[in-house]
């Protein structure tokens, strides 16, 4: 059985204007100790769909259909009291930037022991011992002195390991990081990345990865889905996307991979820029885009199909389409 | 004007009853002191008018009122709604005079700070802190009785007007300084700046044609809440005794004389100018917070 | 955290030398002081003797230098109206200003905060509706109108409580307080809540707009995504980082609740400093106002120092940049 599944997730943002469709019909599943990488441009709702499984979706944004399982167990309707005692325990979190994400009045351990005290049967002095042993495991020098130092005391690659302790100390199956090393020096993503990567593999435990690096995906993940405008284009063994991909947008995605010195601002392979959420076409949303277009593609949105190896949202894939 | 109405501020604006009630009540007051010589019942300086039989006449709706005074009279025999009326006048001139002062002082410096920076600005922005630690109420009052002082009593009556708009303006141009210069710095790296200042423009054309046309924004509601406080301290001085001359009662002396017959019982000189004071201030307040939260993108 | 206070304190006399200069421009030029002080009849060699005695024949920066030190030991001559000390009036006037003030300071902050926070935190239920109704009523309503409200109500239709005065004073050896006796309590109440009641209102907005802010940070969503308790999220996490601006505000609000005492002491003929300033302003009476404003500036740095002290205690930042 999977460990999380999503099925037919949509997400609307209510607005004065009308109601934007922010994820529309999202559907995949992660197996227990599984990497999967999340990618797309900015606003293709990767981190929606994260913040979507962790509970914590901006207001006025809501889930309006579909389902999220955890262990075969829906958690996407749980009341507020009973998804917090999830999160943290059952999915932990790492955001994008580590010079925010830490609450700066209070020191690195208070706030570990904190999360560990909230989540597990320990006390005091016990969590305590184990935040310490997290800060070691995490790669922060002299942990037990460093505990007690304030967050600004570190620097931002350290936080981002104090981060990632903090999502990882109570010991959750799942991980969500979003984009975990958008915000760091190049120098020190592989880093994190590295640490990240080995910790799950020890722990067993499985992680979604958002980044817009597909650098780091191809180094990381097992599978990948590639998202766009809310819905995801392409899934499928991280491999077969990277060398092959079968939808054209992954096709660009992957053709603009820049080499490992430097980071990807701009795709400059694909022409136009992603649709507004106020404003996707009809058809398939890629369309105005896809150098592979054709007749069905204006009218017609297309679902999920095998292709080959992959997954693709792709007309070209359904029986009767142009060679 | 057409795009004004497709607007996101004006679409907001349909939305909210409160606003459009607001922004209703505001003008009424507005047109009823601007139009007060047309539209009072009566005029209330018109000495030969007065009759002190009719003084103290409580408001129509009550036992001994007189329907010729809708709202009463005061000790003189003037009527209140007209006296309410005359007194709005002078209420809303100096308060708009006041803000309009205060913000071209600030506006001004505030451009001047942000954009020349260096010591121009430190200076600026210096004085500007210094007076923001004392409440904008005592600088006024501290402008007032240093003219006082300055001038002989005749001389001071004649401008007691003009003195109180100085002091209100003084005593509140700092915000919009800090506002401006700080939106000025937002916009004076941003490349339109740096391409007109590439084509060679003068430092004021670009920032009078360019910068100040994108910090008038957070101008504008500031300009608003600060009508409300600036007819507020004009009120506040004019109630102490210090503001508008006694020949040109505004809605502040108006409860200023209410307040000493409070206790014989004659609750309505008092309570009236109150009402009407409170009223506008409380219109122009909601505009304001209507205008802060449309104009602010966060809160969308 | 001695260098600290230290380098706080040398920021602060800028601001008192400034203060004080206009102060003293104010003493040495507006008005005439020799001919008030003199009155009608008098003659030349009295004239002589009082421009000697005030010193105002010597150096422009001589009187400057005089003038300060003066003021550094409560020096600031006599007022023009009531011809008696200037130290000697405020001196015997501070205190009720000072309990007034502080009765005001603690109604609005005990009131205001907690407000703030609920509606902060619950920001569309219907008592926060009310709440913010009623604080825009509240900085709509001029403070001396509250005033006169209240003796309405209070004094003069039900006539449970004065409308004016401290009611019976006892000396606390140098401090004439009104703490100690029921009539002296009971003349407190309305003017307290009066001059307390504006403030309330700002304390509140302000501490909900904090409040609103802190909770879109990232800390507080990874704080949720951590799964802490809303309790833990609310009162431990958001509420000491609203606090950090809320302390330098309530402190200027404190400052400020001393300068609107000039209006409360006014509706209800309170014996204060306030309505000591506003009679000298009437009377164009420069010595009080001079020493009245060099009182509130430093009343000012010192509440600036505390807060900047309370700073220091909240925020670890500020801590280890030293």
């Amino acid at each position: 059985m999977s460990l999380l599944e999503l099925r037919n997730l949509r997400v609307e943002f209510p607005t004065r204007r009308g109601t934007l469709v922010a994820l529309d019909d999202v559907s995949f599943s992660i197996a227990p100790g599984e990497v999967l990488g999340v990618v797309g441009e900015s606003g293709a709702g990767k981190s929606m769909t994260g913040a979507a499984i962790i509970g914590l979706l901006e207001p006025p944004g809501r889930i309006a259909g579909g389902q999220i399982l955890l262990e075969g167990r829906r958690i996407d309707n749980l009341r507020y009291d009973d998804m917090r005692r999830i999160r943290g325990k059952q999915i932990g979190a790492i955001f994008q930037d580590p010079l925010t994400t830490l609450n700066p009045l209070y020191t690195v351990g208070r706030q570990l022991v904190e999360t560990i005290t909230t989540h597990l049967p320990l006390n005091p002095a016990q969590a305590r011992a184990r935040a310490i042993e997290w800060l070691e495991r995490v790669g922060i020098p002299a942990a037990a002195q460093r505990i007690d130092s304030y967050p600004h005391e570190f620097s931002g690659g350290m936080r981002q390991r104090v981060v990632i302790a903090l999502a990882l100390c109570a010991e959750p199956k799942l991980i969500v990081a979003d984009e975990p090393t958008t915000a760091l020096d190049v120098s020190i993503q592989a880093q994190v990345i590295a640490l990240l990567k080995g910790l799950a593999r020890d722990q067993g435990t499985a992680m979604m990865l958002v980044t817009h690096d597909m650098g780091v995906i191809a180094e990381t993940a097992d599978r990948v889905a590639v998202m766009y405008a809310g819905r995801i284009a392409e899934i499928g063994p991280v491999r077969e996307v990277v060398k092959q991909a079968r939808h054209p947008y992954s096709a660009g995605l992957m053709a603009s991979i820049p080499p490992m010195d430097r980071r990807v601002d701009k795709l400059a392979a694909i022409e136009g820029s992603m649709p507004r959420l106020s404003a996707i076409p009809q058809g398939c949303a890629y369309n105005p885009r896809c150098p592979r277009v054709f007749s069905r593609c204006m009218v017609e949105r297309p679902d999920l199909i095998p292709a080959g190896p992959t997954d693709a949202a792709c007309w070209l894939y359904a029986p009767g389409a142009p060679a | 004007m057409r795009a004004f109405f497709d607007s996101d501020i004006w679409f907001s604006f349909t939305r909210s009853w409160l606003t459009m009630g607001s922004a209703i009540v505001a003008f009424i007051c507005i047109a009823g002191a601007v139009a007060a010589p047309w539209l009072a019942p009566h005029n209330p300086f018109d000495l030969a008018s007065l009759q002190l039989m009719d003084a103290f006449k409580p408001p129509s709706w009550t036992m001994e009122g007189d329907p010729l005074y809708p709202l009463g009279t005061d000790d003189q025999g003037r009527d209140m709604l007209s006296a309410i009326m005359y007194g709005a006048r002078v209420s809303l001139l100096v308060g708009f005079s006041a803000t309009i002062f205060a913000t071209c002082l600030g506006v001004s410096v505030g451009l001047l700070a942000g954009y020349l920076g260096g010591t121009v600005d430190a200076v600026l922005m210096r004085i500007a802190d210094i007076q923001l630690t004392f409440p904008s109420i005592l600088v006024a009052l501290l402008i007032d009785g240093i003219v006082r002082a300055a001038v002989p009593r005749e001389v001071h009556d004649q401008i007691a007007l003009f003195v109180v708009i100085l002091a209100i303006g003084v005593s509140e141009w700092p915000k919009f300084a800090r506002t401006v210069r700080g939106s000025t710095l937002v916009e004076r790296n941003k490349e339109y700046v740096l391409a007109a200042r590439v084509i060679g423009l003068g430092r004021f054309k670009i920032m009078v044609q360019h910068v100040l046309p994108n910090v008038l924004g957070p101008v504008l509601v500031i300009g608003t809440l600060n009508l409300a406080l600036a007819i507020l301290a004009e009120a506040t001085l004019s109630f102490l005794g210090v503001g508008v001359p006694p020949t040109q009662p505004s809605l502040g002396t108006l409860i200023r004389i209410g307040n000493d017959f409070l206790f014989s019982g004659e609750w309505w000189i008092t309570i009236f100018p109150g009402v009407a004071l409170i009223i506008m201030v409380l219109s122009v307040n909601l505009l304001g917070d209507w205008l802060r939260d449309a104009l602010n993108p966060k809160l969308r | 955290m001695f260098a600290f206070i230290i380098s706080r304190i040398l920021q602060a006399l800028p601001v008192m030398l400034v203060v004080s200069f206009i102060s003293f421009a104010m003493f040495a030029y507006v008005g005439d002081p020799v001919s008030i002080m003199l009155g009608q009849d008098f003659t030349e060699a009295q004239r002589t003797e009082l421009v000697a005695s005030l010193g105002l024949d010597k150096p422009f920066f001589v009187q400057f230098l005089t003038f300060l030190g003066n003021a550094v030991q409560g020096e600031f001559g006599l007022s023009y109206r009531l011809s008696r000390p200037v130290a000697e009036l405020i001196g015997e006037r501070a205190p009720a200003t000072l309990e007034l003030a502080l009765c005001a300071a603690f109604i609005a902050m005990a009131v205001g905060v907690p407000m703030g926070v609920y509606t902060g935190l619950y920001r569309n239920s219907w008592l926060s509706r009310f709440f913010l109704t009623f604080s825009l009523i509240g900085v709509s309503l001029p403070t001396f109108l509250i005033g006169i409200l209240l003796i309405l109500t209070f004094a003069v239709w039900l006539g449970w409580l004065p409308s004016f005065g401290r009611g019976d004073v006892r000396p606390l050896g140098f401090w004439a307080t009104g703490f100690t006796t029921w009539s002296g309590v009971k003349a407190l109440i309305l003017p307290a809540v009066t001059l307390g009641l504006f403030q309330l209102t700002l304390i509140m907005r302000l501490v909900r707009a904090e409040m609103l802010e802190v909770m879109r940070t990232d800390y507080i969503k990874f704080a949720r995504a951590r799964g802490l308790s809303n309790r833990a999220i609310n009162f431990g996490h958001a509420l000491k980082n609203t606090l950090v601006p809320v302390i330098t505000i309530a402190g200027l609000q404190l400052g400020a609740i001393i300068a609107f005492a000039i209006v409360t002491e006014t509706v209800f003929q309170w014996p204060g400093m306030g309505l000591l300033f506003i009679q000298s302003v009437g009377a164009a009476d420069i010595p009080v106002m001079a020493a009245y404003l060099m009182l509130i500036a430093l009343v000012f740095v010192v509440i600036n120092l505390i807060v900047d002290l309370l700073y220091y205690a909240v925020d670890p930042r500020l801590r280890t940049r030293r």
